[in-house]
């Protein structure tokens, strides 16, 4: 059987899109020093407005914006309990993510009064997909970066744009004199606590995003646990990418390829439960096989250096 | 008076929400065009005088006027508009980011909108430098550039945001004898431009050959304000501290014993492969004191890390009385009855958040006489430091005190205690008197002979000219990873000699230097 069909790399983009958002949001967050450890839950609780918003609205866009109004909200929150009121970021972010677990829950219930899932009300408003005029005919290459939803294009336009926010703006500059030095930064009249809300703010935004493409695309609707775990690897995408845009929107994809590959190997008819840690796994792999590349380019440059001399 | 006052605090006073007494009607100024030094021992407080100067910290009552004008110095940025800048001791610099990048940060210049013009950045980083004869790279990355040069940025940084008065806080703790050669240099050049400059240091030779007047303090109130052509060093020091310091440490003529450390062919090749320590070898015998001059970042810091098992050279061998240490980690080499005065006391030395107690049995909690079954003897443990406390007389409210709050003397002291009380046949003492106060640096020097006379080892790695020349008994220079020098006698030796050492201009000859193995 062959694996590599356009279908499967079509599918690749297609899961990565929402890790690649919740990456881009840690990307920014751990240059500004702020690790937003609570993308997770964030994530959840757009996921729960973004596909509400639309079945009130009848329109996606305004569900897509209430998701994005909700990460930012909450992450505005989050800020305040860390930055205002001194509380550990971790812990601050761990409860994020039991409010998206347990709130996202209870809110369903008292809003739809359904258990666990929004799909039977919300299953027909979906983000739309767009089929690219002239690169749809490609053969093969067509097939796979053509008819994704606007949210996967706008999620890579999204890597181009953090580069630019991060190297070319002076908000960037300030971003990352922030994360780096934070009194340097105040010393010069940067102040770092604006900084510090708008670097989270940014990164709710775009978990934001990545929660409203969970349950306005990827499934029908929002149901329990949905998010599964995503806010999380985008985390340790962040951390393989080495913090860097580019890197970590490649980390992502590695993350896309190893769902998807188990997504396909389960279609042959293997047992499902044994297909499941197959990201997990390669997310370890990927991990081992960073951190042993990192060690030999040192040992290189070191051992090279001293042939030098 | 025809002379126009820039700064004048009139009846300062600070008090901290914890109930200390920073300043207490302290009266400062400074005239337009002077280099005016601030002086006093750690804690004498110099740093909150300036914090409020600055803005950082709001005095308590007083009065603070600027050009004439009272103002309000509410925050930096307030400080910064009425042209007074800051060269802080800990650089205020982005290490990831470039010189030009660090200059602007806060103000950076635009184009089309909203996008960085760094072209302009760097622009103006060349104009400034120009202008001022500071040269700097302005598109390298901070984290790549010398200290010397850091420094640079941060004066240029403050010169760019207009300050027209530059509050330089320990400037030359962190430059290498000719690097401070150059910023005094640098600093000439600023008054002859007419801008006005406070020099906050230590160092008495510095503030003779830099400033105009002078103000010192001591336990947060003024002794006064003077000319600095009118006091003579000793009436300096005798109104810092209260009483004539002995700046001049008496000793015995060594009589060394047998060998304790004997170090061998010591290389490493650090991680950048740069070759940091290169064939070292030197042995150091009982009772005596074994210097080790030389610009930082010559290979001592290193070979300390060796000594101490915190790194592992590439080739060599370092016995202590004849066993070999290299592989053995701290413990065990502590319980070889070595010590160690790190060079970084808040890092390596001391737990800033426990108290004085706590941090002075680190190094012997398994002790027999301080446990009792599987708890602490705390009546013993209490018995020791209350005895440590005394003997070394660190001034605190008790021993249970958190440590961080002490200043550097006392917290160095505190190291101290720990390290000479715990029956050492070596010590090894990195910078020990770096940043303290001349009471405290004074106290650890006599005793650090006292030691050395009562039969330990002592090899004393200072980047303190002074105080090396003053305590060892014999001493080398390190220069480029390798020793440059060894003198067996350092009585007669001058500045200028030892200077063309540590600079790399001469270089002893293997034999000369072989001596130091006294084989």
């Amino acid at each position: 059987m062959n694996i590599f069909t356009a279908d499967f790399f079509f599918s690749i983009i297609r899961i990565a899109t929402p890790i690649l958002f919740a990456t881009l949001a840690a990307v920014i967050g751990e240059k500004g020093g702020v690790s937003n450890i609570g993308l997770e839950g964030i994530m959840m609780m757009s996921a729960l407005f973004g596909s509400l918003g639309a079945y009130w609205t009848k329109s996606w866009l305004i569900g897509l914006l209430l998701a994005m109004a909700v990460g930012l909200l909450e992450s505005l929150v989050m800020g305040f309990f860390a930055f205002n009121l001194k509380t550990n970021i971790i812990l601050t972010g761990t409860a994020i993510n039991m409010i998206g677990s347990g709130g996202c829950l209870f809110l369903v219930k008292v809003i739809t009064g359904q258990a666990s899932t929004t799909a039977l009300i919300t299953k027909s408003l979906q983000i739309p997909s767009i089929s690219i005029p002239l690169i749809r005919d490609i053969p093969y290459i067509g097939k796979i970066i053509s008819g994704h939803s606007v949210l996967t294009y706008i999620a890579f336009l999204l890597v181009w744009l953090t580069i630019v926010l991060l190297y070319k703006t002076p908000l960037g500059l300030n971003i990352r004199s922030v994360g780096e030095n934070p009194n340097a930064a105040s010393s010069v009249g940067v102040s770092v606590l604006k900084i510090q809300y708008i670097t989270i703010g940014i990164g709710g935004i775009l978990a934001g995003m990545g929660g409203a493409f969970m349950s306005m695309y990827y499934a029908m609707g929002w149901s329990q646990d949905m998010v599964a775990g995503r806010g999380f690897i985008a985390l340790a995408a962040q951390s393989m990418g080495g913090g860097e845009p580019v890197g970590s929107m490649l980390a992502a994809l590695i993350f896309g390829f190893a769902s998807a590959l188990g997504i396909k190997i389960s279609a042959t008819g293997v047992d499902s439960n044994l297909v499941a840690p197959i990201p997990y796994i390669v997310t370890i792999i990927a991990l081992v096989i960073f951190a042993l590349n990192e060690k030999r380019k040192e040992k290189q440059r070191h051992s090279s250096a001293a042939l030098q001399k | 008076m025809g002379e126009e006052f820039v700064i004048q605090m009139k009846g300062i006073t600070k008090v901290y929400p914890n109930g200390t007494v920073a300043n207490q009607d302290v009266n400062f100024d400074v005239k337009k065009g002077e280099i005016h030094a601030l002086m006093g021992e750690n804690g004498a407080g110099k740093s909150t005088l300036m914090k409020m100067l600055f803005g950082l910290e709001q005095p308590t009552s007083g009065e603070i006027l600027v050009n004439g004008e009272p103002v309000n110095l509410s925050s930096p940025t307030v400080a910064i508009s009425h042209g007074i800048g800051m060269v802080h001791q800990h650089f205020m610099l982005v290490p990831s980011l470039t010189v030009a990048e660090n200059m602007v940060l806060g103000m950076v210049p635009k184009k089309s909108g909203m996008l960085i013009d760094y072209k302009k950045a760097v622009a103006l980083t060349e104009e400034y430098s120009k202008k001022f004869n500071l040269p700097v790279e302005a598109n390298a990355r901070v984290a790549d550039i010398p200290v010397g040069m850091k420094q640079k940025v941060e004066i240029l940084k403050a010169l760019v945001r207009g300050a027209k008065i530059l509050i330089l806080d320990e400037p030359t703790a962190v430059l290498t004898t000719q690097e401070t050669a150059e910023l005094f240099v640098e600093l000439e050049n600023l008054k002859k431009q007419g801008y006005t400059m406070i020099f906050i240091s230590h160092k008495l030779n510095e503030i003779m050959e830099i400033t105009d007047r002078m103000t010192i303090l001591r336990g947060g109130r003024s002794m006064g304000i003077y000319n600095t052509k009118d006091v003579t060093p000793e009436e300096i020091s005798r109104l810092m501290v209260g009483r004539d310091v002995v700046l001049k440490v008496e000793k015995e003529p060594a009589q060394p014993g047998e060998e304790v450390l004997r170090v061998r062919d010591l290389e490493y090749i650090n991680e950048w492969g740069k070759k940091m320590l290169d064939k070292v070898s030197l042995s150091v015998r009982k009772g005596e004191i074994l210097g080790i001059a030389g610009v930082e970042g010559n290979g001592q810091k290193e070979l300390v890390d060796m000594l101490f098992g915190f790194n592992t050279p590439n080739a060599g061998s370092v016995k202590v009385s004849g066993e070999e240490i290299l592989g053995l980690n701290q413990r065990e080499i502590r319980e070889r009855h070595i010590s160690l005065v790190p060079e970084d006391r808040m890092l390596y030395g001391i737990a800033a958040t426990a108290s004085i107690e706590e941090n002075l049995i680190s190094d012997r909690t398994a002790n027999k006489e301080l446990n009792k079954g599987i708890l602490f003897n705390m009546s013993e443990i209490h018995k020791m430091s209350d005895q440590l406390v005394k003997d070394y007389t660190v001034l605190c409210k008790s021993a249970g005190q958190t440590i961080g709050s002490l200043s550097g003397g006392n917290i160095q002291k505190v190291v101290v205690a720990r390290e000479f009380s715990n029956d050492p046949v070596l010590i090894i003492a990195d910078q020990p008197t770096r940043g303290i106060d001349v009471g405290a640096t004074e106290f650890i020097r006599k005793k650090l002979v006292e030691l050395s006379r009562s039969g330990i080892a002592v090899l004393l790695v200072s980047a303190d000219l002074n105080e090396v020349m003053e305590l060892s008994d014999s001493l080398i220079i390190m220069c480029g990873g390798r020793i440059a020098a060894y003198f067996e006698d350092t009585r007669d030796l001058s500045d200028e000699l030892m200077g063309k050492y540590m600079l790399g201009i001469e270089q002893q000859t293997p034999e000369e230097i072989r001596r130091v193995c006294h084989e």
